[in-house]
């Protein structure tokens, strides 16, 4: 699951689904937590996941936030035009 | 005052310095005061010294004035020696004097030459390295002095070298006494090699000690030696070179080529003369040189037609009977020869310049004529040094010299060499007043213009007339009053035997010999008045015959030496230099190591070695490109990297 997150981060252009891939890959982070847990009785792993949820949270409204100023700017979502930054 | 010895050559190089360094800037007449009163000073010098050494001689006659040394190398110890004995003081008092007199004449004669302060110092130079050579303690500093006079006589005859016969003339006066100095060389290698020593009394002594007469190695020596004297002195074979040396400024001519440097060869024999003594051969060639050389110059002198070049045979000739006299064994005559030579030649070569001056460079004695009237001064001179040359008797030094040559050939060498002797005189007087009568006698061919010379010409030629008057009266031979003062101080350095001079040898008087010479010149005198004031017809139809004709041709042309040698020598040297016109060993060289390298250069064109350093900084610019693009800016592009790295990391510490 992480996997096809990272895929679909790597080969998306437009933000909103880079942003969406990004949640793809918490979550499976999460699972992975949850999984262990379960597997060895330990109630980490759901302590995990709780922290897991809200920095993914957090991470989204700073995400969309900056998403937002960018269709201000560049009135597109193509991730690609953010190149401003090339040597 | 010995101590000052010296100083006489000294002086005459430290002015030829100063002149050669600073003369342009200096003034004429600076340049005359330092010129002249440097070889002045050596006169006065060599005058309280000679006063000294009369008064009250040194232990054995003779004193050595060491100064440093020169090279102390291997078994060659050349210390800078300076010898004093009666030889060396007739000779400096000869060419410190009568240089003296030459340079004073200089002061005038040469003053319209632009090139007036290089020629004093040339001059000075000259007299300078004459001094060295015959005050030369040690054949090596004498060497040294001969060859500075050879190279001041080559720059003085190339004096006015914008004109390439002058030059020339230079450069075949030079080399055909190279010919001969490379034999002297030769002979101081062996008396080095097989005495030890090159200091003259003791190689002398030690040569008579070693050396039994006869033996071959004396013998390779003096001939080499004789060989040396031959080129310097211009005898056969190498007498080609002095008239041409004629080219130079009359004063060189009377200073160097009449006076002293020719006759360094004399001196040179006269020094060395012990040596002679052990190779009877070689002294009989001495003879034979000097009654040949004699005679084939005084028949050239006969037929030129330029008065210097009279003058140059005449010289020649007269070195002749130097070298008869030392051949025979007569070696205080020789000198006695010598010195009357050196002024009456000198004289007659300084006033020939004049002559020359009055006819506004002139030199044709067919062209002149009638001096006698507008130039009365000159007239007198001339003949002055003319009838000491022929030897006029009882009035003239030459007559006293000569004389003295004459009989002493007789009584030691032989009644062969005699007659050579006398017909030499005989021609001797006929080519002197033909020149006499042709240029101061009969209608002027060419009108002289010029006066009279002034005061510091005069003065000189004065002193020399005088000097070619009374310079015999130190040596009046027994018939004629007995004085032989020259000899009898030369005994001590050159040995007299006196008993060939009183009595009679072999069916012949002295006063016989010398009324023998006395009708060979008067003869001559007779003959030259005849043919070329008389009947100048007379002369022209002898001339006029093939045989006159060819004759005349033969003997203007020096007998045919100059041909002889071009052909001999000259031709097949230029040939051989033609030849080597592509020169082999260049073309080997280049073929062989030049082109090789070459071609190596041209393999590392592209320079192994600093290709690695550009590849390596091509291989820092490829990273940087590389690197380059990874910088682009796409999020998701670094999100790759990201992921590719944390996936190799995670592999890597799995795997391993």
């Amino acid at each position: 699951m992480f996997a096809l997150g990272l895929i679909g981060l790597l080969v998306r252009r437009n933000i909103l689904f880079i942003l969406m891939s990004t949640e793809v890959m918490l979550n499976a982070a999460g699972l992975a937590f949850i999984v262990a847990g379960a597997r060895w009785g330990a109630a980490d792993g759901q302590v995990m996941f709780f922290f897991i949820l809200g920095l993914a949270a957090a991470e989204v409204s700073v995400g969309l936030a900056l998403v937002l100023r960018m269709h201000h700017q560049y009135r597109s979502l193509d991730a690609d035009l953010l190149s401003r930054m090339r040597g | 005052m010995r101590s000052l010895l010296w100083l006489i050559p000294a002086i005459p190089f430290f002015s030829a310095l100063l002149l050669a360094v600073f003369g342009p800037r200096f003034s004429r007449r600076s340049v005359a005061l330092f010129g002249v009163g440097s070889i002045g000073l050596s006169a006065l010098i060599a005058l309280g010294i000679a006063a000294d050494f009369i008064a009250s001689p040194p232990p054995n006659h003779r004193d050595t004035q060491t100064l440093s040394t020169w090279m102390n190398v291997g078994d060659l110890n050349a210390p800078v020696a300076l010898l004093l004995d009666p030889l060396s003081l007739v000779m400096i008092g000869v060419v410190t004097f009568v240089g003296f007199l030459i340079h004073l004449y200089s002061v005038e004669y040469m003053a319209p030459e632009e090139g007036y302060s290089r020629f004093f110092a040339y001059m000075n130079l000259f007299v300078g390295a004459m001094l060295i050579l015959v005050l030369a303690d040690h054949l090596l500093l004498l060497f040294l002095g001969w060859e500075g006079v050879g190279l001041c006589s080559f720059l003085l005859i190339g004096f006015w070298y914008t004109d390439p016969n002058n030059v020339r003339a230079a450069r075949k006066a030079f080399i055909v006494t190279r010919i001969g100095d490379t034999a002297l060389m030769i002979a101081l290698a062996l008396l080095l090699t097989h005495l030890g020593s090159l200091e003259i009394t003791t190689l002398l002594d030690r040569a008579g000690q070693v050396w039994p007469i006869g033996a071959p190695l004396a013998i390779w020596a003096a001939a080499l030696i004789l060989g040396g004297a031959v080129g310097k002195s211009a005898q056969l074979p190498l007498q080609v070179w002095l008239p041409d040396a004629m080219a130079g400024p009359t004063p060189t001519s009377a200073l160097i080529h009449a006076a002293t440097m020719v006759t360094a060869g004399v001196y040179l024999i006269a020094r060395t003369h012990p040596l002679f003594l052990l190779a009877p051969p070689v002294l009989t060639a001495v003879a034979v040189i000097g009654a040949a050389t004699l005679l084939i110059a005084s028949f050239s002198a006969l037929t030129q037609t330029d008065m210097k070049r009279v003058l140059a045979y005449s010289t020649i000739s007269q070195i002749g009977y130097m070298f008869l006299a030392l051949g025979v064994g007569a070696w205080s005559a020789a000198i006695f020869h010598l010195m009357t030579h050196a002024f009456f030649k000198a004289l007659l070569f300084l006033a020939a310049g004049v002559v020359i001056h009055a006819y506004h460079g002139e030199q044709n004695l067919f062209q002149m004529g009638g001096l006698r009237r507008t130039h009365r001064f000159t007239f007198w001179i001339f003949l002055i040094g003319g009838a000491s040359l022929a030897g006029l008797p009882l009035v003239t030094a030459g007559f006293y010299s000569k004389g003295e040559i004459l009989w002493e050939t007789w009584a030691l060498g032989g009644s062969a060499l005699w007659a050579a002797g006398v017909i030499g005189a005989f021609l001797t007087s006929l080519y002197t007043f033909r020149m006499i009568f042709l240029a101061f006698f009969g209608a002027p061919r060419k009108a002289p213009a010029g006066g009279e010379p002034g005061l510091l010409i005069r003065i000189p030629l004065i002193v020399l007339g005088i000097l070619s008057i009374i310079g015999g009266f130190i040596n009046l031979p027994p018939a004629l009053g007995d004085k032989l003062l020259l000899t009898h101080f030369l005994q001590t350095v050159l040995p007299h035997t006196e008993a060939s001079a009183l009595h009679a040898a072999r069916g012949m008087t002295e006063i016989g010999s010398e009324a023998f010479v006395t009708a060979a010149s008067l003869l001559g005198l007779f003959l030259a008045y005849l043919f070329y004031l008389r009947r100048p017809s007379l002369a022209e139809s002898l001339a006029g015959r093939p045989v006159g004709r060819a004759l005349h041709r033969f003997w203007s042309a020096g007998w045919g030496f100059d041909l002889l040698y071009d052909r001999l020598f000259v031709r097949p040297y230029l040939l051989l230099a033609e030849a080597f016109r592509r020169d082999m060993i260049d073309q080997f060289y280049d073929r062989w190591l030049v082109r090789p390298v070459f071609l190596l250069a041209r393999l590392n064109r592209h320079d192994l070695i600093d290709s690695i350093y550009t590849g390596l900084s091509r291989l820092a610019a490829f990273f940087y490109e590389t690197l380059r693009r990874t910088e682009t800016g796409r999020v998701r592009w670094y999100a790759a990297g990201l992921a590719a790295g944390t996936i190799f990391f995670l592999g890597w510490v799995v795997l391993l």
